[in-house]
């Protein structure tokens, strides 16, 4: 979907005449998750580099950082004998575990529709539900309470006016990364607007990873599911006989 | 201290796992349960994923029971014979539990079905060991003896053995399909099945009870050792992290839990037990039937 984006930004980007090109910071483009890891603030920054003179047509900045997405099975509860339980299922093909955007303003007015469908900037469109089975009626409910869901919980995040501009050239934002994060690569794309057309836009990605124990153990628990089994035993064995040899000196003592 | 649990990718407060450790570790050094049935419910309560507080507990269940049946052997009051048939049975229970448990997983009735085990076990347990020591208590206020226990249908059927330590000359065909039941549920709800074992050990085989809480302590290490291998490999959700956690509160909090039970009567010791485990079922029972604010649950895809 990404590659599709760039292509067709590729093919379009001569005749739009990218009169105005992103030069972008970030605070740091890897996030190494380790056992103490308690979320992370990422610091987009960037200026606007332009070879004419500023169009009169004011200037917006949308910031977009994607997480891997992962098809999901969005279930419905409905009452039956009398307790809650899951009747509907739903497949959505593809969801990011994280997606934030940002913007220097109400995202209605510094993006038209035209230009979300064919950039697929805002939240419902970064879900991809094609084969949606045909017994559920209205399967759009499903990728709705997806976004419902994930906007309660931190996991999508729409900051509307976050994104702060000067003299429409310099920018810049924080989009704060959950606790609960997934690894991946966090695609992180930026498009200047004016009018609600995309006039530039700018793609890099931020690594979020696993380090040192959490990534040995992780590793163990997919590789090698014998051993990481027998070592949480050997753990819980030993764990058991400390504390009853330490129980015994204690009484003893 | 937030610490991120590597495989069930959320960041906890260790404090918070180690108190939570401590807590359930105290009130299973007081009653002589795993104290499972109460770490799970709580886990899924601060946001570890099901699949995993399932498995995990499983693995710190391994933990305080070994040290707990160290105790017992010392004692000898650990009925290895007993232990091995329950056994038996224990590892084929555990067995089919772990294929409902992934073929329910799939079908997204996982939660409904660990909850509905709960919410049915925890009440029937709950109520009987409420009226048993409400009875308890009465008797011995009035200072009547209790009851001697008679012969019961057990008896009757064909198979039998001779288990020396419980004293006992039984059919081995009740013991192994009361190790089979709690080998389902040590595999469906993540819990040693110490709180069904126990009193079917009592009143259906008729053991001593000085000999029960080691012999049943001697399988469910085994129950769940052979559960938290099940899950490792099957379904990659124990998560050692976390178990190290829970455990190192577990065992502390169960050696407070041993001090303070010494200095209770028994029968006020099962009737908090059982007001707790009420407690836990009421809350639960509440979830299954009160519309739930939101009606839709994610879950992970791709399986179809």
């Amino acid at each position: 979907m990404w590659r599709l984006a760039a292509i067709l930004a590729l093919m379009l980007a001569p005749w739009m005449g990218q009169a105005e090109e992103v030069v972008l910071g970030l605070s740091s483009d890897k996030v190494a998750i380790t056992a103490d890891f308690n979320g992370s603030e990422i610091l987009v920054f960037g200026a606007v580099k332009r070879e004419a003179p500023i169009p009169d047509e004011p200037l917006d900045v949308i910031v977009a950082i994607s997480g891997p997405s992962s098809p999901l099975m969005v279930r419905r509860k409905e009452r039956r004998f009398g307790i809650w339980i899951n009747t509907e299922a739903v497949q959505v093909d593809a969801a990011p575990s994280f997606y934030a955007v940002a913007t220097t303003g109400p995202l209605q007015d510094v993006l038209a529709k035209i230009e979300d469908l064919r950039h697929k900037i805002s939240i419902p469109q970064a879900i991809r539900l094609v084969g949606a089975s045909p017994h559920v009626s209205d399967p759009q409910r499903f990728a709705r309470a997806v976004i419902r869901i994930r906007e309660k919980s931190g996991a999508y995040q729409i900051l509307e006016g976050a994104v702060a501009l000067d003299e429409q050239t310099l920018f810049r934002t924080s989009i704060a990364l959950p606790s609960n994060l997934t690894e991946g690569d966090y695609v992180t794309r930026i498009f200047l607007t004016r009018s609600g057309k995309v006039v530039s836009d700018y793609e890099t990605v931020i690594n979020v990873h696993k380090v040192g124990l959490e990534r040995w153990l992780f590793t163990l628990s997919r590789e090698q599911p014998m051993l990481y089994g027998l070592m949480s035993l050997a753990i819980a064995i030993a764990a058991g006989w400390g504390a009853s040899a330490a129980f015994q000196v204690l009484r003893r003592g | 201290m937030q610490i991120y649990l590597p495989i069930a990718e959320v960041s906890v407060n260790a404090f918070l796992l180690l108190g939570l450790g401590g807590m359930v570790g105290i009130l299973s050094g007081m009653f002589g349960v795993g104290g499972g049935f109460l770490m799970t419910p709580l886990l899924f309560f601060i946001g570890i994923p099901p699949a995993v507080a399932v498995a995990t507990e499983a693995n710190q269940i391994v933990a305080s029971s070994f040290s707990g049946v160290l105790a017992h052997l010392r004692r000898k009051t650990v009925d290895l014979r007993m232990g091995t048939v329950l056994l038996i049975g224990g590892l084929v229970g555990a067995a089919f539990g772990v294929v409902v448990f992934n073929h329910l997983k799939s079908a997204g009735q996982v939660d409904l079905l660990v909850k509905l085990c709960y919410v049915v076990f925890l009440g029937i347990i709950g109520a009987m060991m409420f009226l048993e020591s409400l009875r308890a208590i009465r008797n011995t206020r009035r200072g009547t003896p209790p009851k001697r226990k008679k012969h019961g249908w057990v008896h009757g059927l064909p198979f039998k053995m001779r288990f020396r330590t419980s004293g006992l000359y039984i059919s081995v065909i009740p013991p192994l399909i009361v190790g089979v039941c709690v080998g389902v549920l040590a595999a469906i709800m993540g819990v040693g099945g110490g709180f069904i074992m126990v009193p079917a050990m009592i009143y259906i085989l008729g053991m001593p009870t000085k000999v029960v809480v080691g012999t049943s302590l001697f399988q469910i290490i085994f129950v769940t050792g052979f559960t938290t291998m099940l899950h490792a490999t099957t379904n990659y959700t124990v998560d050692v992290a976390l178990a190290v956690l829970l455990l190192i509160g577990g065992v502390i909090g169960a050696q407070i839990g041993t001090r303070i039970g010494v200095k209770m009567k028994a029968e006020q010791l099962r009737i908090l037990l059982a007001i707790m485990v009420l407690v836990v079922c009421f809350k639960l029972a509440l979830d299954l039937l009160i519309t739930p604010t939101e009606l839709f649950s994610i879950g992970a895809g791709g399986g179809h």
